[in-house]
C-alpha cells in the first residue's frame, strides 16, 4: 500500500483522530491524536491490508517551537513490506501521549526512554520509570532548554 | 548472622509485602538476587535483578544506563554531520564499522548523493570483516559463559588478523572513523586485497575447528538446547533483529530485504535457525546462526574482493554537508541486528535530532520474556546469546 | 614403623609429628609444581605462552604468587560471621589432609596402616563439605551461599559413584587397606586392577571391560569431588565470581586453593592405588624399591592430574541439574552393573 492509501484508510476509519499528513516527504508521515494512539496502533497492526507488525523505532523529539514535543513511530510490515511513519504531538504544558506498549511489546522500553529524555508522560504504560538515567535524576536532558544541574546527590556535575 | 540491609531505590516497600521494581510481589519462598553491574561476564555494566524460587527464575528486571554517554545530545551540538561519526563508532565498539555504515547511509540518503561503486565495494568488504570480528567476540565470550575458556582465545587469535587488516587500511584497530559521508577517509593500500584473500583462505577451516571444539560438543549442546526459546510472534512483536530473529526461524536479513550498498550484486544467503538440536529459537540456534554467518561473510568478502572497480574514494565527499530540512530513518544489518538512525535536519549544518535505534537495546528488552522458568545458570547463557554490548544499549 | 617402638612417650610423639608432617611437605612442593603445570598446560591448550619472564619459562612464578599472597591485606567483611569465616579454610584443608594418612606413598611409608584405609579416606574427606558450607554461609553473600549449597549437593552426590567404584577394587583385591591393595597389584602392569588384577587369563579378559569402565567412572566422579570443570558450576561460574570463596582473599584464599590441589591429588592417589598399581613399578620387579615406589606413585598421580587439567580447559561446564542427573541416573547404574559383573566373574 502506498502512503496515500494508508492515509485514506486511516482517515475513513478514525476521522478526526488523524490530524495532518505530509505525504510528499522523503518518508511520508501521518500525525495522529496523542490520546488515541493505541486504537490506531491496534488497527494498523491487526488490519489485514496493513499488518504493521514490526515497530522499527519510536523516538521522542523536541521541536523547539512553542514548546512542542512529539513521538515519532516508524512502522514496518513484515508481511506486506510497506512502511509508514506516525507522529503524535503534545506540548510541554500537557505532555501526555497514550502508550502503544500493549500493541507492540518493543514500545515498552522505547517509551520509557522518551519519558526519560523528554518528560513525555506515557499514559497507560505498565512501568513508567527512567531507563537510561539514574532513577532519581532531575530534568529531561534531550529537551532543547535543558540546563545541566549543579549537583547530583552531593557530586558536582559539570567539571 | 545475616542482617537485612537497606533496600536499593528500585524497591517500593509496602506494608506487609515486598515488591520489586516492576511490581512483582515477593512470595515468602522467593529471593531477589542482584547480578550486579560488575560481574565477570564480559558483557559490560548491566544489572539484572532476578527473582528466584530456588534455582528457577520467576522474573528478571534488567537495569541499564550505566554506560549512558549522551550520544544524542552530543550529536545535536556538533558543528557538522561528519563530526558525529566517531561517536557512532563508540556506540558498539565491537562492530564500529557497521555503526558508521548505518549513519553514513542515512545522511547520504538525506543529501541524495550517490557514492562511487568502488566506495560501496570497499564498504561491503569492511563491513563483512567487521561482522566476522564481532561474531568472534560473541561466540568466544559465549563459550566462556558456558565454561569453555579455550575457544575464546582461538577466536581472538583470528580476530587479530582482521584487526591487522583494518590497521593497514585506516590506522586504527577498534574505532576507525573510516566511513565518511560520501566516501572513505583512506583508500585501501595495494597489499590489502592479497592479505584479505589470504585471511579468507586461512579462516574457513578455523570455523570448522571452532565448531568441533565448542558448538558440537555434547555438553555444550545439552546446556544450550531448548533454553531461552524465543517464539516467532514474540520476536516480531518485540522487534528483535539480527541473529535473534533469524535464530527463531524467520528468514529476514536487511542486506537482502531492505537492500543497501552492493549486497544485491553478490551471491550469498542469510542463515536461519532450524532447531537442529532442540526447539527453533533456542540459544543453540542463535549460536549456530552466528557461526554460519561468519562463513557467509567470508563468501561475500571473496566475491567483493574479486569485483572491486577502480575509482577515487573521495570523489563524492561534499565540501559542506548541509542537507535540506527533512528527516529520514535508515537501517542496516549490523552483527547484532538492525541499527537505525532517525535523523531530522533543519537545513543547517548541525543535525537537529539524531536518534540511534540500537539493536541490542531492543533485543535486551525481550530478555524477561524468554527467561521466565529457566535456571540461573541458563540466564547467563540466554543473556550471552542476546549478544549485548552495553555501549550500544545505553548509547 | 616397627623400628620406632621403643622410644618412649616423647620419642614416639616426636616421630609421629614428624611423620605426619611429611605429607604436608609433599603437598606444598606438589602444589608449587601443579600450579606451574596448570598455568602452562592451560596456556598451551589455549594457543598462547604463559609466564615467560620469572625464571626460565616462568618456573619461579608459583613462588612469586606465593609471596604476593602472603603480603595481601586480610579483609573480612563487616557483616561476615568472623569465627566461621576464619575456621572454614582450615576445616576444608583438614578434611583433605586427613585423607593423606591412609595413602601408601611407598612400600615403607604409609601414615597409618589401618585396615579400614579406603573407608577412612571417604569418611574424612566428607569434612570438606562441612567446610565449604561454612565458607559460603559465613561470607554473608547470596552468591556464596548459592555456590556453597550447590557444591555441597554435588560433592555428596558424587561420593556414591566414588565409593561404588572403590568397592569394585575392594572386591578384586580383598582388602580396604590401601597398602595391601597396592601390594596385591605388585608384579607389573598386567597385574593392575584396571586390567583385571592378578587373575587367570580368562577371568581377566572377562573382568577387564568392567574394571576399565569403573576406573573411568572413578576418574569422572573424582573430577566432581574436587569441583573441576566440567563440574565446576559451584566455583567458576560467570556470575558466581568464585562461588563459595568469593569473599576470601590473600592467605585464606591461598589455603582454599592449596586445599583444592591437595584434594585433586588425594582423589588421584586413591584412583591410582586402587586401579593403577599404586607405588608398584609397571615393569614388575625391575625399577622397584622404596624410592622407586615413591617415584612411580607420584608419576602416576601426576598423569591423572594432567588429565584433570587438560579436561578443565577443553570442556564447557554442566548445569547443576544435569550434573545431578549424571551422577544418579548414569554413573550409579553403570557401577551397579559393573559390581554385579565383577562379583559374578570372581565367584564363578
Amino acid at each position: 500500500m502506498t502512503a496515500e492509501e494508508i492515509y485514506n484508510s486511516l482517515k475513513t476509519k478514525f476521522g478526526d483522530a488523524i490530524l495532518e499528513a505530509k505525504l510528499d516527504a522523503l518518508q511520508p508521515w501521518i500525525s495522529v491524536d496523542p490520546a488515541k494512539t493505541k486504537e490506531i496502533a491496534l488497527f494498523l497492526r491487526d488490519d489485514q491490508a496493513m499488518q504493521f507488525d514490526y515497530m522499527m523505532c519510536l523516538s521522542g523529539v523536541d521541536y523547539n517551537k512553542d514548546g512542542k514535543l512529539g513521538i515519532v513511530y516508524h512502522l514496518f510490515s513484515m508481511v506486506h513490506k510497506h512502511k509508514i511513519v506516525l507522529k503524535a504531538f503534545c506540548t510541554k504544558e500537557n505532555p501526555h501521549i497514550q502508550s502503544v506498549s500493549s500493541v507492540w511489546g518493543t514500545a515498552n522500553w522505547h517509551e520509557r526512554e522518551a519519558f526519560d529524555m523528554y518528560g513525555i508522560i506515557i499514559d497507560e504504560h505498565p512501568d513508567l520509570r527512567r531507563i537510561l538515567l539514574p532513577y532519581d535524576w532531575e530534568g529531561h536532558p534531550l529537551r532543547k532548554d535543558y540546563k545541566v544541574p549543579e549537583f547530583y546527590n552531593g557530586m558536582k556535575v559539570p567539571y | 548472622m545475616i542482617e537485612t540491609k537497606t533496600l536499593p531505590t528500585s524497591y517500593v516497600s509496602q506494608p506487609g509485602a515486598l515488591k520489586t521494581s516492576s511490581g512483582h510481589t515477593l512470595r515468602t519462598d522467593e529471593m531477589i538476587i542482584n547480578m550486579g553491574p560488575q560481574h565477570p561476564s564480559t558483557h559490560g555494566v548491566l544489572r539484572l535483578e532476578i527473582v528466584v524460587d530456588g534455582e528457577i527464575i520467576v522474573d528478571v528486571i534488567p537495569h541499564i544506563g550505566y554506560l549512558h554517554r549522551c550520544f544524542e545530545k552530543h550529536a545535536e551540538h556538533m558543528t557538522n554531520y561528519q563530526q558525529v561519526i566517531p561517536y557512532c563508532d563508540r556506540l558498539d565498539y565491537c562492530a564500529a564499522i557497521n555503526e558508521e555504515h548505518s549513519y553514513v547511509l542515512a545522511v547520504e540518503r538525506l543529501l541524495k548523493i550517490e557514492v562511487p561503486e568502488r566506495v560501496e565495494y570497499i564498504r561491503v568488504i569492511m563491513a563483512e570483516l567487521q561482522r566476522i570480528a564481532s561474531h568472534l567476540i560473541a561466540v568466544g565470550t559465549f563459550g566462556i559463559d558456558a565454561g569453555a575458556f579455550t575457544p575464546f582465545l582461538y577466536a581472538f587469535h583470528d580476530r587479530e588478523l582482521i584487526l591487522n587488516l583494518f590497521e593497514m587500511t585506516c590506522g586504527a584497530r577498534l574505532l576507525y572513523n573510516y566511513f565518511w559521508i560520501g566516501g572513505l577517509s583512506h583508500d585501501i593500500p595495494p597489499q590489502f586485497v592479497d592479505k584479505a584473500k589470504e585471511f579468507c583462505t586461512y579462516f574457513k577451516p578455523r570455523i570448522k575447528e571452532f565448531n568441533d571444539l565448542l558448538t558440537f560438543n555434547e555438553i555444550f549442546i545439552k546446556r544450550t538446547a531448548n533454553v531461552g526459546v524465543l517464539p516467532k510472534d514474540v520476536a516480531i512483536n518485540w522487534a528483535c533483529s539480527g541473529p535473534m530473529l533469524r535464530g527463531s526461524g524467520i528468514n529476514w536479513d536487511l542486506r537482502r530485504d531492505d537492500p543497501y550498498s552492493v549486497y544485491h550484486k553478490l551471491e550469498w544467503e542469510p542463515k536461519v535457525g532450524k532447531g537442529e538440536m532442540g526447539t527453533v529459537g533456542d540459544v543453540f540456534d542463535r549460536h549456530i546462526v552466528r557461526m554460519r554467518e561468519m562463513e557467509e561473510s567470508v563468501r561475500i568478502i571473496e566475491q567483493a574482493l574479486a569485483a572491486i572497480p577502480a575509482g577515487n574514494v573521495q570523489a563524492a565527499i561534499p565540501k559542506r554537508i548541509r542537507p535540506d530540512a527533512g528527516e529520514i530513518y535508515a537501517r542496516t544489518e549490523t552483527p547484532r541486528g538492525e541499527l537505525g538512525f532517525y535523523i531530522i535536519s533543519d537545513g543547517t549544518g548541525t543535525p537537529f535530532r539524531v536518534k540511534g535505534r540500537a539493536p541490542t537495546f531492543v533485543n535486551l528488552s525481550v530478555l524477561p520474556e524468554i527467561s521466565r522458568g529457566a535456571m540461573i545458570a541458563d540466564l547467563v547463557l540466554i543473556a550471552g546469546s542476546v549478544d549485548i554490548v552495553l555501549g550500544q544499549v545505553d548509547r | 614403623m616397627e623400628a620406632f617402638q621403643n622410644l618412649g612417650f616423647w620419642g614416639t610423639l616426636l616421630v609421629t609429628v614428624v611423620l605426619s608432617a611429611l605429607p604436608m611437605v609433599f603437598i606444598l612442593l606438589y602444589a608449587l609444581v601443579t600450579i606451574y603445570l596448570e598455568m602452562k598446560v592451560a596456556a598451551h591448550v589455549q594457543d598462547r605462552l604463559a609466564y615467560m619472564r620469572t625464571g626460565w619459562h616462568g618456573v619461579l612464578q608459583p613462588i612469586a604468587d606465593f609471596i604476593k599472597l602472603l603480603q595481601k591485606e586480610d579483609i573480612i567483611s563487616v557483616a561476615a560471621d568472623r569465627k566461621l569465616f576464619i575456621l572454614a579454610p582450615y576445616i576444608v584443608f583438614i578434611g583433605t589432609y586427613g585423607g593423606y594418612a591412609a595413602i601408601p606413598f611407598s612400600s615403607i611409608f604409609i601414615g597409618a596402616n589401618i585396615d579400614l584405609g579406603a573407608f577412612f579416606i571417604v569418611a574424612v574427606s566428607s569434612l570438606v563439605v562441612v567446610g565449604i558450607l561454612m565458607a559460603g554461609w559465613a561470607s554473608n553473600n547470596k552468591w556464596s551461599i548459592f555456590g556453597a549449597v550447590r557444591s555441597a549437593a554435588q560433592m555428596i552426590s558424587y561420593e556414591v559413584p566414588t565409593v561404588l567404584a572403590m568397592i569394585v577394587g575392594v572386591m578384586i583385591t580383598g582388602s580396604l587397606n590401601l597398602q595391601d591393595v597396592v601390594k596385591f597389584q605388585a608384579g607389573g602392569i598386567q597385574d593392575w586392577v584396571v586390567f583385571g588384577g592378578p587373575l587367570p587369563l580368562l577371568q581377566k579378559l572377562l573382568i577387564s571391560p568392567f574394571t576399565i569402565v569403573t576406573f573411568l567412572i572413578l576418574f569422572v566422579a573424582s573430577l566432581a569431588e574436587v569441583n573441576r570443570t566440567p563440574f565446576d558450576l559451584p566455583e567458576a561460574e560467570s556470575e558466581l565470581v568464585q562461588g563459595f570463596f568469593t569473599e576470601y582473599s590473600g592467605m585464606r584464599w591461598a589455603l582454599f586453593y592449596v586445599a583444592e590441589y591437595a584434594n585433586m591429588f588425594l582423589v588421584s592417589a586413591v584412583a591410582v592405588s586402587f586401579f593403577l598399581g599404586g607405588w608398584g613399578s609397571p615393569f614388575g620387579s625391575a625399577l622397584s624399591g622404596p624410592i622407586w615406589g615413591f617415584f612411580w606413585f607420584v608419576m602416576k598421580g601426576m598423569v591423572l592430574i594432567f588429565l584433570q587439567i587438560w579436561l578443565r580447559w577443553t570442556l564447557p561446564r554442566l548445569r547443576v541439574d544435569q550434573l545431578m542427573y549424571t551422577s544418579w541416573k548414569v554413573l550409579t547404574p553403570f557401577l551397579f552393573v559393573c559390581i554385579l559383573g565383577v562379583g559374578l566373574i570372581l565367584v564363578l
